[in-house]
């Protein structure tokens, strides 16, 4: 690829001007009919509604609950994702046997499941978290199995000589490299586990950014779905940018560890 | 020392295949290549006899792939070995099975006097290729073995920090592999292996990535330690020139498949050795040219069949 050579200010400089273009676009189309405000809202309302939410209680307690509920979907697809690729990955009998039915339930589109989730666990976060948690699963299972199929048979074979047990394999070699798949789909494991959440709440919950953006739409408040997708993508970028802290942290010791210029 | 047979056997194949070299074990009568006297009632570090390693097919109806055929070769406590031959000829197969990574299919190998059954618990492998934890750090790396065996954490890191000063990576124990120069990667693996004071040090062309300068240090560096530790040393190399230069006794491959010990070589060039200066000398040159005649026709061999296969 080729290498654009850009100084920082002008680079900044550029991609203001991308924001202002796109904005003054939507503004002006409002302003002289090529685009109705009703559907559209105009840029001015959306920023000053967000401005004016994000000095309310109420904003906040639906952040709140969308937090705990992508936390909690993150944390339980996570683990889980790791003990059944562990287990598979060293089951070899165990994996051939499921193998279908892994790649069966991983082809059913989640979203899907959101109604069932919700006749089974009610309206309340646990729904929203059942759903993250099928998106999120899969994530990190395929990448804990791929993980444990791919340690290097020399560093195993090393580990060996070097006298380690078979318990002392699996912390010392198999878990290492496993994790560091897993952290290699931080990013894209958190986004899903967003994703159950918010889809989770759009499709029937009583709170949650997912739920507020679904009441605006009910009453035609473009405005207000607007102003909830602004809030709902700085609530991405923020959590992004957590992930990208705990990637530098545990993923020193890789060549290209933090080698995705710009993730945020 | 090898056995009366296998001695026998390598050099029956010799004589049979009537390469009338002079220096042959065997042929001049000198005893085989055990340097120390006073290690002769020992018992060998490795002992190969007559083993001989089949792959199995790749596709039903092909034929098994047999590595080596039916070797017998020795190393005695405090001997250092190299075996050279063609590339293909199954030297790695040889170390994995001095290692018990892998079982012999026929014959049998044993370690200082017993039988190998599985790992080989005497034995520190020097892998060919990378083999450190990448996810580790240097110091990490070196005190695995260690921690392994449920030394005391700070007793280890104190004996890590001593080798990486030994190996010449004082203040580099922070370090992750892939921040390190490939040289610097062999010294951590000569130290992560060196570190648990191994009986046998059996060795995978470990320098053969590296360019010519390092690998000349790190050759001395090897000769140094093992000067200190008077440990057994089973070296595969396809270089000549580091055989000769390292070894008490020079071991000569055919080429595959179905690779045998076609040659035995005392090195009898004074020590310590200085491998660069060493290469100089006249008595070097000519074990060299001896033992090159001889691998030439089976480097031509190698040639050949990878031509037609």
């Amino acid at each position: 690829m080729a290498e654009a050579r850009i100084g920082r200010p002008a680079l900044f400089a550029l991609r203001a001007g991308v924001l202002i273009a796109l904005l003054g676009f939507w503004d002006l189309g409002g302003r002289f009919g090529l685009l109705d405000p009703f559907f559209f809202a105009t840029p001015i309302d959306v920023i000053v509604r967000t401005w004016h939410d994000l000095g309310t209680v109420e904003i906040y307690r639906h952040l709140w609950v969308t937090t705990i509920e992508t936390l909690l979907a993150f944390a339980i697809g996570t683990v889980g994702g790791i003990v059944v690729g562990f287990w598979l990955g060293l089951a070899p009998l165990a994996s051939l046997v499921l193998d279908p039915y892994i790649k069966a339930a991983n082809a059913l589109p989640r979203v899907v499941l959101a109604p069932i989730f919700a006749l089974w666990l009610g309206l309340g976060i646990w729904s929203k978290v059942a759903l993250g948690v099928s998106l999120v699963f899969f994530i990190v299972f395929f990448n804990v199995y791929q993980g444990i199929k791919e340690v290097s048979p020399v560093v195993l074979a090393n580990a060996r000589m070097l006298g380690a047990s078979r318990r002392q394999l699996l912390t010392s070699v198999y878990l290492p490299s496993a994790l560091s798949w897993v952290f290699s789909s931080l990013h894209t494991a958190v986004g899903f586990a967003l994703v159950g959440a918010v889809v989770g709440e759009y499709l029937g919950s009583a709170a949650g950014l997912g739920y507020r953006i679904h009441q605006a739409e009910g009453v035609f408040d473009t405005v207000g779905v607007f102003s909830g997708m602004l809030i709902l993508t700085f609530f991405v970028i923020a959590v992004d940018a957590v992930v990208s802290l705990i990637e530098a942290r545990f993923l020193v010791w890789r060549p290209d560890a933090g080698g995705r210029p710009d993730a945020a | 020392m090898m056995s009366p047979k296998a001695k026998n056997m390598v050099w029956g194949r010799s004589r049979g295949a009537n390469t009338g070299l002079p220096d042959r074990i065997g042929m001049s009568g000198l005893p085989l290549a055990r340097s120390r006297a006073f290690e002769r009632h020992l018992p060998d570090a490795v002992r190969f006899d007559r083993v001989t390693s089949r792959f199995p097919a790749r596709r039903r109806g092909s034929q098994s792939y047999v590595a080596l055929s039916e070797i017998s070769l020795a190393v005695g406590q405090g001997e250092f070995v190299s075996v050279v031959g063609p590339t293909g000829c199954g030297k790695s197969t040889l170390l994995n099975l001095a290692a018990g990574l892998l079982p012999p299919s026929e014959g049998s190998v044993s370690a200082f006097g017993a039988p190998l059954d599985g790992l080989n618990r005497k034995a520190g492998y020097l892998f060919q290729a990378d083999a450190l934890f990448p996810w580790s750090t240097a110091l990490d790396n070196v005190t695995a073995g260690l921690r392994y065996r449920g030394t005391n954490p700070i007793e280890a890191r104190d004996r890590a920090e001593d080798w990486l000063v030994r190996t010449g990576l004082q203040g580099f124990g922070g370090y992750y592999p892939h921040q390190m120069s490939g040289g610097m990667r062999k010294r951590v693996a000569l130290a992560q292996t060196l570190i648990l004071d191994p009986e046998i040090v059996l060795m995978d062309e470990p320098f053969s990535a590296l360019d010519i300068q390092t690998r000349q240090m790190m050759e001395n560096e090897l000769l140094e330690l093992w000067a200190a530790q008077r440990r057994s040393v089973l070296f595969i190399t396809h270089d000549l020139e580091e055989a000769i230069s390292l070894s008490d006794r020079v071991l000569l491959l055919s080429a595959g498949p179905a690779a045998r010990v076609i040659g035995e070589y005392v090195i009898d060039l004074p020590r310590p050795r200085d491998v660069s200066e060493i290469r100089l000398t006249p008595a070097f040159l000519d074990l060299h040219r001896r033992i090159w005649n001889d691998l030439k026709a089976e480097v031509l061999k190698s040639y050949e069949q990878a031509r037609r296969g």
